[in-house]
Parts: structure tokens; sequence; C-alpha cells
């Protein structure tokens, strides 16, 4: 164990950007295109970056694995984007989103890095403005916002339902135009498996083109990593079908250490399971829930019934009763345990999976009253229909039923507040990196990280690493190029060829999603957790001696893809667990049942915990090393929003 | 349920393909349609065959990945939907299915249901975007745009850019896509000032990709899962001075 230490700038914290960047080393333009880079992943914070670094003349080589930029998963974020424009004059500011952050996060993320976050907040609105973002508009022709998820300010900037969707579009033409200047090339339907490592830094990456199976390596002076989060890892998520971790894992296998794997959200308001072979969850965005109200039947013999026949008096509108200042918007962790706890005492309504009903209602009947169907059509139209789409039921007539379900990761690759890994010229931003959040992320504000990273933090501090490293070629014949090319051709032969193939890898991921879910889920506990981690070993031995991928390796084989990735899952989920076991305190989404209070509150352990857990690989034992987390600014409170 | 599916299996873009006929049993009518072919791929790998390969990720209407003909009809024969949106129990009185790729010189098969759209990236990058210098931008407040225009613009900007509207036009044409990406930015005072030399690029970008002209059959509109309209298509023509 070791400390580990962020490179952050010292002084007030207002003024601690600034500085940083004035401290950066500068490139000037006609020395730009000498540099190489290599950006994995053209999400929002990749495309982002992309743009912004082919605008300032570096070579950009980009690639994602999907067969356009345009379809990331940033595409489906719906709810908005937080800034500080405090447009609405109620009292929001710099100050108050970053506090906001950080208690939000259950005191877990670093001063400095939020602090520049809601600095930078509102020059992003200010870019996807220009670039023709169609955000929601007054009448008067300004800017609208909405309150988003557990604040009392309204400073999210949507796009009806489909704000990332629309902020990706942007950030995509944007990349575009570099492509049609040249800065940048761009492989779509390539998937990176491999860092190239030369010298102790990171020299370039091997990729494997999907259609035709090749793998080659590129090389470059740094390599960014903007390839998203690892929700995936639970297999039934709110997440895109390709989300997965093996970037960022075989980035941790090089020597990057992976910081608080275990810290998932886990979203309160998606579209219950219904079966064993459902593919994924879908999320109804968490807009709903400032007019939508939630509630469970007060007795159990009701759960059945049709809710329309369930008596107002005999509705527990828990979240309303629990948490009468924030009722029903309370942060996610908090109305996720809540939806859990009515379901696990037999107070959930649907269908019966296991013997247990996972679903509560949220109803909309009361703002249909007051506001008319037209007006609430005009604000969750498209939200409605997709959920009418998937239940083949009308939300405008009959309540939703919502259950909680993984959605986003805090966790990910260690980043210092140059958003650099601990491996040296391997950069993480968006989701990909750990850095924000600390335990529990608020609404809206992963759109805001992955475009803060991605037009404003990373092409200074990239361009601060290439200046002041002078970098030599790395030749095609390197030893250690032909070694990661081998390593990755080795890697995919074993998948191809186990030595009893017997399993499909949906079989492996569903086997793993079930452990992750029972054991590191919505709550967890020591002895479950050890257990899980030795069910995952088992795991593993399993895949590798029975994973059956059928066709062949060099042909468009999403079999292949498939097993890939839940090999890093499986490697990653014993991790989340190890990370879940150390922690022995709760915070934020991570709920160790030992260490929770009498009303199922978290109970940090600010003494002993008050730290981000980053582990390094070992072939052995993954080694923990700890940063601490001094809060210099704000004092450290109990979370309560009662 | 029950079905027999004919699905379009072809080994790469220089081979021909064919139909060839699967069975899949005790389908519940709440699985996806894209479940109930993964569902077909688990049996076809317990088989030892090669899975069928079709596009998708979001699995929520908003990615633009899925892509398949449905006995006939991109996206299948619901309106506004997607690929991923449809449930088995929409095909309650459907028992048999021809399952295609999109069939379209621009967007040439690459394996099995999986197309090549890249044609799409092309023309967009031939202009369909702001030329605004990334990484400086004016107070955002400092712009006013009216509600009605931006509602409108957003609208349009809904495409999801799946190419349903060439897979199912006699002439194979990306006029509905190109018109949306020049009308949601015409309808902005950002995108304005660029609009004509905009179209003109990308129109010629498309025909250049060799996707067919536009004569008005209006089948796009019909089969666009986001509601894209061919009123788009009318402001393009203004804007490229055709009416
Ligand atoms: C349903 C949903 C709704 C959401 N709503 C909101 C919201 O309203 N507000 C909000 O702030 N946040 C929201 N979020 C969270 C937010 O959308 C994401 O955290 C964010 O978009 C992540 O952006 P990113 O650029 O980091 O990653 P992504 O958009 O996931 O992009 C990852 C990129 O990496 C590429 N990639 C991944 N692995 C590899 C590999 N091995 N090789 C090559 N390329 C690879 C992919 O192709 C892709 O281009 C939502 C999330 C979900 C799931
Ligand atoms: S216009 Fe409609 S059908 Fe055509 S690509 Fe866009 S969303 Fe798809
Ligand atoms: S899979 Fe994304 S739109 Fe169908």
């Amino acid at each position: 164990m070791s400390n580990l230490y962020a490179n952050e700038p010292t002084g007030p914290l207002e003024s601690r950007w600034e500085k940083h960047l004035f401290n950066l080393s500068l490139i000037a333009p006609q020395n730009r295109k000498k540099h190489k880079v290599i950006v994995v992943g053209t999400g929002l914070a990749g495309a982002s970056l992309c743009a912004t670094l082919g605008e300032a003349g570096y070579q950009v080589s980009s690639f994602c694995f999907q067969d356009s930029p345009r379809r990331a998963h940033s595409i489906a974020a719906q709810g908005g984007i937080n800034a500080t424009k405090n447009y609405q004059n109620d009292g929001d500011s710099v100050w108050r989103l970053f506090y906001d952050t950080i208690k939000g996060g259950d005191f877990r993320a670093r001063e400095s890095n939020v602090y520049r976050l809601a600095e930078l907040s509102g020059n992003i609105i200010d870019q996807a403005v220009a670039q023709g973002v169609p955000f929601a508009r007054e009448y008067s022709g300004y800017l609208a916002n909405r309150s988003f998820g557990g604040t009392q300010v309204s400073r999210t900037f949507y796009a009806r339902g489909q704000t990332g969707q629309q902020l990706l579009l942007g950030a995509y033409q944007a990349h575009s135009r570099q492509l049609e200047n040249d800065n940048v090339t761009h492989q779509s339907r390539s998937e990176m498996l491999e860092i190239i490592m030369v010298d102790d830094k990171a020299r370039g990456v091997v990729v494997r083109d999907l259609v035709t199976g090749e793998i080659s390596a590129h090389t470059a002076d740094c390599v960014i990593l903007c390839t998203g989060g690892y929700s995936n890892a639970f297999y039934l998520s709110t997440n895109a079908k390709g989300c997965n971790t093996s970037a960022t894992w075989r980035a941790y296998k090089q020597g990057a250490y992976f910081a608080n794997p275990s810290f998932t959200q886990i979203h309160p308001t998606c579209v219950p399971p219904t079966g064993e072979n459902q593919s994924k969850l879908t999320l109804m965005s968490e807009s709903l829930r400032n007019d939508g109200r939630i509630w469970a039947p007060k007795n159990i013999e009701d759960c059945e019934k049709n809710p329309a026949d369930i008596k107002e008096e005999d509705r527990d509108y828990f979240l309303e009763r629990m948490y009468p200042a924030f009722a029903n918007l309370v942060p996610r962790d908090v109305a996720s345990r809540a939806v859990k706890h009515i379901c696990d005492q037999g107070h959930g309504v649907g269908s019966k999976i296991h013997g247990q009903r996972l679903g509560v209602y949220l109803d909309f009947s009361a703002i249909i009253e007051k506001l008319g169907l037209d007006a609430v059509a005009e604000k969750y139209g498209n939200l409605f229909d997709m959920y009418s789409s998937i239940t083949g039921e009308d939300p405008y007539q009959t309540p939703m039923k919502i259950y909680p379900a993984p959605h986003y990761t805090m966790g990910g690759l260690w980043v210092d507040y140059n958003l650099m890994t601990s491996v040296e010229g391997l950069f993480a931003g968006g989701e990909a990196n750990f850095s924000d959040h600390g335990a529990n992320r608020l609404g809206a504000s992963a759109l805001m990280q992955g475009l803060a990273d991605g037009y404003f933090i990373l092409p200074k501090t990239v361009a601060n690493y290439l200046s002041r490293n002078p970098l030599a070629e790395v030749d095609d014949n390197h030893p250690q190029v032909v070694q990661s090319l081998k390593a990755v051709r080795d890697r995919i032969q074993q998948l191809m060829h186990a030595p009893q193939p017997k399993h499909s890898p949906e079989y492996f991921h569903q086997k793993l999603g079930k452990i992750l879910w029972e054991a590191c889920g919505m709550s967890r506990e020591a002895d479950r957790l050890n257990q899980a981690i030795g069910e995952i070993a088992e795991l593993e031995a399993h895949f590798w001696q029975n994973i059956k991928v059928t066709g062949v390796d060099n042909d468009l084989n999403q079999t292949l893809e498939r097993a890939g990735r839940v090999a890093d899952f499986i490697e990653l989920g014993k991790l989340m667990c190890q990370d879940a076991l150390m922690r022995e305190e709760s915070c934020g989404a991570h709920a160790r049942v030992e260490y929770l209070s009498e009303g199922g509150e978290a109970k940090r352990d600010d003494d002993d915990f008050s730290f981000v857990g980053a582990w390094e690989y070992k072939p052995e034992q993954p080694m923990l090393h700890k940063e601490q987390l001094n809060y210099e600014f704000i004092e450290l409170t109990v979370r309560n929003y009662k | 349920m029950n079905f027999t599916l004919h699905i379009w299996r072809q080994k790469n873009s220089d081979i021909s393909g064919e139909f060839v006929t699967y069975k899949i049993d005790n389908i519940d009518e709440d699985t996806s349609f894209l479940e109930m072919l993964d569902q077909l791929n688990e049996q076809l790998i317990a088989q030892d065959q090669d899975c069928i390969v079709f596009d998708y990720d979001c699995r929520e209407g908003i990615c633009g990945a899925c892509s398949l003909v449905i006995n006939g009809y991109p996206h299948g024969d619901k309106k506004a939907t997607t690929t991923c949106q449809l449930y088995m129990r929409d095909y309650k009185h459907q028992t048999e299915l021809w399952v295609e790729p999109w069939r379209a010189e621009s967007f040439p098969v690459i394996k099995d249901l999986t197309v090549d759209r890249t044609s799409f990236d092309d023309i967009i990058q031939s202009g369909g975007y702001v030329s605004v210098h990334t990484g400086s931008a004016p107070e955002a407040n400092a712009l006013l745009v009216d509600k009605h225009s931006a509602d409108e613009a957003f609208n349009s900007a809904t495409c999801i850019g799946c190419g349903a509207c060439v897979a199912v036009c006699p002439n194979a044409s990306a006029t509905l896509f190109v018109a949306a990406k020049i009308t949601h930015l015409s309808l902005l005072p950002q995108g304005k000032i660029e609009e004509q030399d905009r179209a003109r690029k990308m129109f010629q970008k498309m025909e250049s990709e060799g996707f067919g002209s536009c004569s008005n059959h209006r089948y796009c509109e019909r089969v666009c899962p986001k509601g894209i309209t061919v009123s788009n298509i009318t402001k393009m023509n203004q804007i490229l001075g055709w009416t």
C-alpha cells in the first residue's frame, strides 16, 4: 500500500485551474502537426477532444467500435446537462454546483477537480449552442432550464428527452469537420485490444478491425482513452449492448491504476425486468421524478390489483413520507435503496420474478389533472411513447412501473489533475476515468464532465505533456509493438479454441451479472462479497475452459467480440467485489449493510476511508494505493435529504 | 409463440447471399425482436454454426445502429419505431417472417444483415456542421432563437442516421437524411449563414456517393422511425433555389 498524489495546484480554489493553465507548457502552432495523438472512443468525451485537438492542429487518429462515431452510447442520455449559468437567478453559482457535486458524491471526490468542472460548465453550453445544438428555449428566445435529480436550483439545459443525442451530434459534427480538414483520421468498427508500452510510456494501441479481423498496431506520442463506463459488467444495465471495459481493463493490465471500481450507480427509474431472456434494461429519465409521484401499495394484498382500484389512502408515497424535504427528488442512490427496501418488504408490484415483484408505481395522474394531457405530452411525450412500446401499457392512463438498474460507473481509471493515469502518456476522459463524481453521480453531470474533459481540460494537459516529453518515433518493428500484436493474437486464438468449447459468451455474462447484482449491487455485505470473489474465480476458470465461439476470427464475428469483452468483465467483476469488501463503510452508492443507519442511510467513516482506492494490477493479488482526500474548503457533513 | 424465419445470409460483399430458413419456438410476447434473434443465435452456437450478424447497440431507438427489413418494411411495419423497439407481441398474426438487410448500392452488405453506412458519415463530413472554431464560442444567451424555430430545428435534428429512408426508396435516395440536417442547421441563426454552401456540398456528396435522387414517392417519411417529414425536403429545395 502506498500513498498517491494527484498533482493538484495549491492556493485558493477559485484560481487553481487558471494558475495551472498558466504553468502548463504550450506548443507553437507550426509544431503541432508533428505530434501524433491517439484517441480511443468517440462519444462525448472523445469526439469533443478530437474536434478540439484537430482544430488546434495536432495529428489525431480516433477509433470506435460502432459503425459510426455518431452512435456512441452518449447518444442515449436523456435528461440534460448541468451548467452554472444562473440564468434563472435562483441562487446558483460555481460554488453551489461544486458543493452539490461533492456532497452528492458523498465526499469521496477531489475538491480541485470538481471545482474546475463547475467552473467550466458554462462554457460547454456556449460551445454547444454555437454548434447548433437545439436546446429547449423560452418564448422569449432565451435558453430554458429545469431542475434535475436532487438539486434545488434549475441549472439543467435540455433538448426534450434527447439531450445526449443532440450534444453528441454537435461534437460528432465538429469531429466530422476536422475529418474533412484532414487533421483527424478516424476508424469505425475498430476495437482497441492492447496498449503499446515503450520505455514505461503509453505509445500506441493494438486494434482489431471488426469487419476483417485484421490486427494492427498504431503508434503515437500519447494515448487517450475515452471509452465509457462498465455498467454492463452486471449484464443487465441501461447501457448500450456494446459498452465494455476492455480498453480500460487492458490499460489496467499495463499498469494504469483502477480507482473505486465498486462505485457503481444504480438508477432508480428503469423499466422493470420481465423475464430471463431480456438483453437490457431501459432507463426512464430522472426528469420524470419532477412531476411523477412514486408510490407502492400499503397493503401487500393490494399488490396484485389494478392500480386504479387502490384507494388513495391505501397508497404509500414512500419517498415523500421518508424524505419530506426532497421527496421524489432525492438523489439516485437514496431513491434506489428505498425502492429496493419497499420491494424486499413485499410491497412491490408487477409480474413476479423468482417469487418477488420488482416494481413500484411512478404516477402522473396528478400532474395530468393539473396541466392537462397536452402539456404533459409536450414535456415527456417521447419517454411515454418509449415506455408504452416496451411494456404495451399506456402511462397516460395507468401509472408506470419502475425498478432500479445499473446505470453509471463512477469508478474508472485513476487520473491526476491533468487527467493522466498512473501510466505516463496514457490519459482518460469521460466515464472511463474515475474523476469527479465520488461515490455517487448527480443527474445531468456526466455529459458535463465528458465535455469538460474533451473540450477544455485534455486539450491543454495533453499539449503540456507533448511539449515536455520530446519522444522519438516508435518503429513498427519495435519489439514492444511486435510483442503487443502477438499478445492480442494469442488471446484471440485462446478464445476461439478453448479446450472444451461448451457455452456461449452470453451464458458466462449472465452468470457474472447475477453474481455481481446480488453481491455488489444495491447492498453489499462482507460474507456475500467474499463468496462472490470465489464464485467469480471459478467462473473465470470455467470460462477459459469452456468458452465457445463459432465462426472464424478473420471475419465480422460478434460472438468473438462478446467473448473478449466478457473475459475482461469477469476480471473486473472480481476487482469490484474486492474494492467493495475493502471499503468498510457505506458512502453514496456503496451501501455495506454492516454500515447503514436504522433508516437505511449510508454511514461514512471519514477517519478511515476518506480516500480514493486505486488498484494496481499484480499477477497474484491487486495492490491498493490510497489517494487521501483532503477537504480544505468544505466541511464534511452527513448527507441528509430528510 | 413459434416463428418460421427466413433470414438473409451472406458471407461478404463479394458473394451473393440467400435466405435460410430457421424455426424458433416458445418466444415470449414481451421479447423484443432483437432478443428473439439473440435466442436464435444461441441456438446456432449450440449447433456449432456461425451466428447471424446484425447491427445494434443502444436497443432503445436512439443510436440508429439497428437496421432490418422485416416482411418488406424497413424497421418493420410499426410506425415511428426502430427495429430494436419491436416486440414479438407486434407479430402475433405474422408467424412467418422474412428478414433482410438494407438494400442500396451505397450501403453495401458487409455480412448477413449488416451493411456499410459510411457514406452517411461522408455526407456529414462534406458540410453537415456549423463552421465554428471548437474551443471558442460566445456567451450562449447572446444569441436568441425563437422557440418555434428551436422546436422545429430539434424535430429535424432527431434523425438517427439509420438509413431506413434510403432502404425504402425506389431510387435509394438519401434526400430525407440530407434534408433533415440541412433544415436543422438552417432554422438556427448560427447555421443560417452557411446554409447555401452547406446544402450544395452535402447534396453533391450525396450524389457522388451513389445515392439516387428524389422523385417524390414519399415512402421515406412513412418508414422514418423519428417522424422526419418531407417538409424538410421542401425546405432544402428552397435553400438550393429549386422552387
Ligand atoms: C440511458 C442513459 C441516460 C443517461 N442520461 C444522462 C443525462 O441525462 N445526463 C447526463 O449527464 N448523463 C447521462 N447519462 C450518462 C452519460 O450518457 C454517459 O456517462 C456519457 O455519455 C459517457 O460519455 P463518454 O464519452 O465517456 O462515453 P461513451 O459515449 O460511452 O463513448 C465511448 C466510446 O468509446 C468507444 N469504445 C469503447 N470501448 C472501445 C474499445 N475497446 N475500442 C475502441 N473504441 C471503444 C465507443 O465506440 C464509443 O465511441 C446517461 C446514461 C445512460 C445509459
Ligand atoms: S431521416 Fe429518418 S429514416 Fe432517414 S436516416 Fe434519419 S431517422 Fe433514419
Ligand atoms: S439499436 Fe440503437 S436504435 Fe436500434
